[in-house]
């Protein structure tokens, strides 16, 4: 009775979808197995979509997809208790022509994606959770789903089930995610009307901006704020190292409430009305946590495979990528009627080569940095960069030669004395650097 | 046997909001699903197909966007499933409505042979008047079952059931073909397997038109067919009711003491001593 397909691809967000997308395309029978009630029903992000990898399977996406508002204005802010060091970069440049990048929501885009690869002809089949990869040896043949008759069998199956990939563990392809290399985000959805949106983050018409927030709200931990602007709503998040939150036995929740307090916050969000509470998992351990990402019978895409770029913000630009290249991978086995370990090996090499490898090689060594001066880097650095900011464009009664030594020492002061700066730039330097 | 199932798609009742301007149900953003009830309906017809043999065809009336509720029965397990879809079919009240699904079931006939049962839900979450059932069946001359909580048994061409009244239980028994509206207490909806959801999913419904009915009377059918006139609708106030807590049963009696309650059941404050 059960049918054998060509491809059985775990997940339908935007790794999964990538996937599937281009093996239907390439003629293959495809199956994608996904719990939600439909795809993206319970995806949460920031968050924002990049035009770039997503256009290399669908040309002119963007001018058809459910998107919220392009960028023009991309920000950085350092928070102290009461201050906020903003540091950010506006231009038309981001939307001549096409767009770079656009706010999101990921209940409507992945659903439309997941349409897409649907009208290419691969099977969607949601509200069923893959339980189990089935063996033969050691090459995965099939899933098994939680359905009755719920085994399915394929040449080929793409693990793209999210942060917390069930399959990922039962394929050993890694030792477990440790809550060092988790973080966990809370997001609220703010429902604002438009013009105010507009009003208060100075945008023209339909126009968006981001702002990425560090410092106080994080009491210390290592993590990171954000707040994007939507149609008529407003993404408010924050995300915590999970070891950082057991440490102290924060409650993630609290603290968002808190940085909505903060006064540089305070006013933007003013009077907007909570429509959305959403919470989920960044995998942020970086290469050094990365699965091995093929073997017979399977490959690991996406965020399961760990593929997140955090300080860059992208997730779903690398997930689409991923998906995109086994799909490669699974439609040239299938052309040779050949699905040899080598060919899955393929798409382990094309990740390699690409984008994806290369920049979570460069910053590899950034959790451990994060995690080892997180005090200095998350506390006193933004503390110190508001008093220099206060120095500088304080007037009283003393000279500008004070007021400027007292930026030095706050400087110096921060990572203990001159010397602690240079180990400090230097350390950071590699961390961000190969 | 062959069992026609009705089901119609409606937005889900536990996302539903009412605009409080205009009285009218706000229907954007609400998912749709299947009128509970006739799911129950699929399930029974399923099941006496699994006893009995024969097929289910499932049919509803509907805009285009049904099709996805007609997926549904077929992940369940339905043989077949019909959209019948018109603008002319549309703004149809239960008259129209019942008309329209008594000539479905008539061509359902003529598709896939004689129908022995007809099954409809109690009644829909939306519209909720539970009128269609009886009137395909008055049309048809079928007899009819409403209510039905159980099938006790299909003997020959005889059907015996529970009917579930305010007062009690009926048990009735009548001849093929029949009609039932069924509660939900009937039985529990089942899981669809993997083969189902794989079947739904490639699965294109029937659709029928109103080119599909040669004899289909258009004075009957639609806006035009349908004299229901809603002279108003409007959203119930809430009663308001005052609301005090207390913390133990002492502080309760000295609650209950200070309302008009005593003195209203006549009670004096020696006796509450
Ligand atoms: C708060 C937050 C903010 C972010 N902001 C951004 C941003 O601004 N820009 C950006 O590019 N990235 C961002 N990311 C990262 C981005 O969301 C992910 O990298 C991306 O979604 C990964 O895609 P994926 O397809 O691998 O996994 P997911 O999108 O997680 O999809 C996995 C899918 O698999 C399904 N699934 C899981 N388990 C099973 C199972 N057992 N059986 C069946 N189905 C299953 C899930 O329902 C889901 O649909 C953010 C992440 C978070 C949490
Ligand atoms: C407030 C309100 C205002 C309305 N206004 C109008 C109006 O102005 N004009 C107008 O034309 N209509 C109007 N309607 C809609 C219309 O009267 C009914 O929705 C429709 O005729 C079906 O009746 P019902 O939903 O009460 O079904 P019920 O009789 O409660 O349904 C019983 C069973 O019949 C079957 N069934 C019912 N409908 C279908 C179907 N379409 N396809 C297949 N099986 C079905 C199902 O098995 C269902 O469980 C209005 C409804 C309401 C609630």
């Amino acid at each position: 009775m059960s049918e054998r397909f060509d491809a059985i691809v775990v997940g339908a967000g935007p790794a999964g979808t990538a996937a599937a997308l281009t093996m239907a395309r390439g003629g293959l029978n495809v199956i994608v197995i996904e719990r939600g009630e439909f795809p993206g029903a319970k995806n949460v992000f920031g968050g924002v979509l990049y035009r770039h990898h997503f256009e290399e399977l669908i040309p002119e996406w963007w001018t058809r997809a459910p998107l919220e508002r392009p960028i023009v204005e991309q920000n950085y802010w350092l928070l102290n208790g009461d201050g906020a060091v903003k540091i950010g970069h506006r231009s038309r440049r981001y939307l001549d022509g096409k767009p770079n990048n656009f706010t999101a929501m990921r209940a409507k885009f992945d659903r439309w994606f997941a349409q897409q690869a649907e009208e290419a002809g691969a099977l969607i089949i949601c509200e069923t959770t893959a339980t189990e990869l089935l063996m033969e040896g050691d090459r995965v043949i099939g899933v098994r789903t939680d359905r009755d008759e719920g085994d399915v069998y394929a040449e080929a199956v793409i693990i793209a089930d999210g942060a917390n990939s069930l399959l990922t563990q039962q394929l050993r392809a890694r030792p477990e995610l440790s809550p060092g290399e988790l973080s966990l985000v809370v997001k609220q959805t703010l429902a604002l009307p438009r013009e105010k949106i507009e009003d208060r983050f100075g945008l023209e018409k339909d126009e968006g901006a981001t702002i990425e927030i560090l410092g106080a709200p994080s009491q210390g931990m290592v993590g990171l704020g954000f707040l994007y602007t939507n149609k008529d709503s407003l993404s408010l998040g924050l995300g915590i190292m999970v070891d950082d939150l057991m440490a102290t036995g924060a409650r993630p929740y609290e603290l968002l409430e808190a940085m909505k307090q903060h006064p540089a916050l305070r006013k933007l969000l003013q009077g907007a009305e909570l429509k959305e509470y959403a919470a989920h998992l960044i995998p942020e351990g970086g290469l050094r946590a990365m699965p091995k990402l093929a073997g017979p019978g399977w490959m690991i895409c996406g965020d399961a495979a760990g593929m997140v770029n955090a300080v860059h913000r992208e997730g779903t630009n690398l997930a689409a990528a991923s998906g995109r290249m086994a799909g490669e991978a699974v439609v040239t086995m299938a052309r040779s009627g050949d699905f040899t370990p080598e060919g899955f090996q393929a798409y382990a090499r094309a990740v390699q080569a690409s984008f994806i490898q290369r920049d979570l090689a460069k910053y590899q060594r950034l959790p451990a940095f994060l995690h080892e001066h997180k005090e200095l880097l998350m506390g006193r650095m933004p503390e110190a960069l508001n008093d220099c900011l206060y120095e500088w464009f304080n007037v009283d009664e003393r000279p500008k030669t004070e007021h400027q030594r007292q930026i030095a020492q706050n400087i110096k002061g921060m990572a203990g004395g001159a010397w602690g700066l240079l180990r400090l730039a230097s350390r950071g330097w590699r961390a961000i650097n190969e | 046997m062959h069992i026609v199932v009705c089901v119609k798609q409606v937005p889900d009742s536990r996302e539903i909001r009412i605009d409080t301007k205009t009285g009218t149900l706000i229907r954007e953003g609400v998912p749709s699903i299947v009128n509970p009830y006739d799911l129950h309906g699929l399930e029974a017809a399923l099941q006496l197909r699994e006893q009995h043999g024969g097929r289910v065809t499932v049919i509803t009336m509907g805009p285009p966007m049904a099709e996805k509720a007609l997926k549904e029965t077929i992940s369940l397990g339905a043989d077949d499933a019909v959209l019948v879809t018109d603008r002319k079919f549309g703004g149809a009240d239960t008259l129209a409505t019942s008309y329209v699904l008594a000539e479905a079931i008539r061509k359902a006939a003529d598709t896939w042979g004689p129908v022995d049962l007809v099954i409809a839900g109690k009644q829909t979450l939306d519209g909720d008047t539970g009128q269609v059932g009886p009137g395909i069946a008055c049309r048809l001359g079928l007899q009819q079952l409403t209510y039905v909580e159980k099938i006790v048994a299909v003997e020959g061409r005889r059907i015996r059931v529970e009917r579930r009244l305010e007062d009690g239980l009926e048990v009735v028994e009548t001849s093929l073909p029949a009609l039932l509206t069924v509660l939900k207490e009937i039985n529990t909806v089942r899981r669809a397997s993997l083969p189902g959801m794989i079947a739904a999913a490639r699965y294109k419904p029937i659709v029928w038109t109103v080119a599909d009915f040669p004899d289909i009377d258009v004075t009957k059918i639609g806006l035009k067919g349908s004299p229901t006139v809603v002279s108003r609708s409007w959203v119930p106030e809430v009663r308001k009711v005052d609301t005090t807590y207390v913390d133990g049963a002492a502080e309760l009696w000295e609650a209950l003491w200070a309302t008009d309650l005593p003195e209203r059941l006549g009670w004096s404050a020696e006796e509450g001593a």
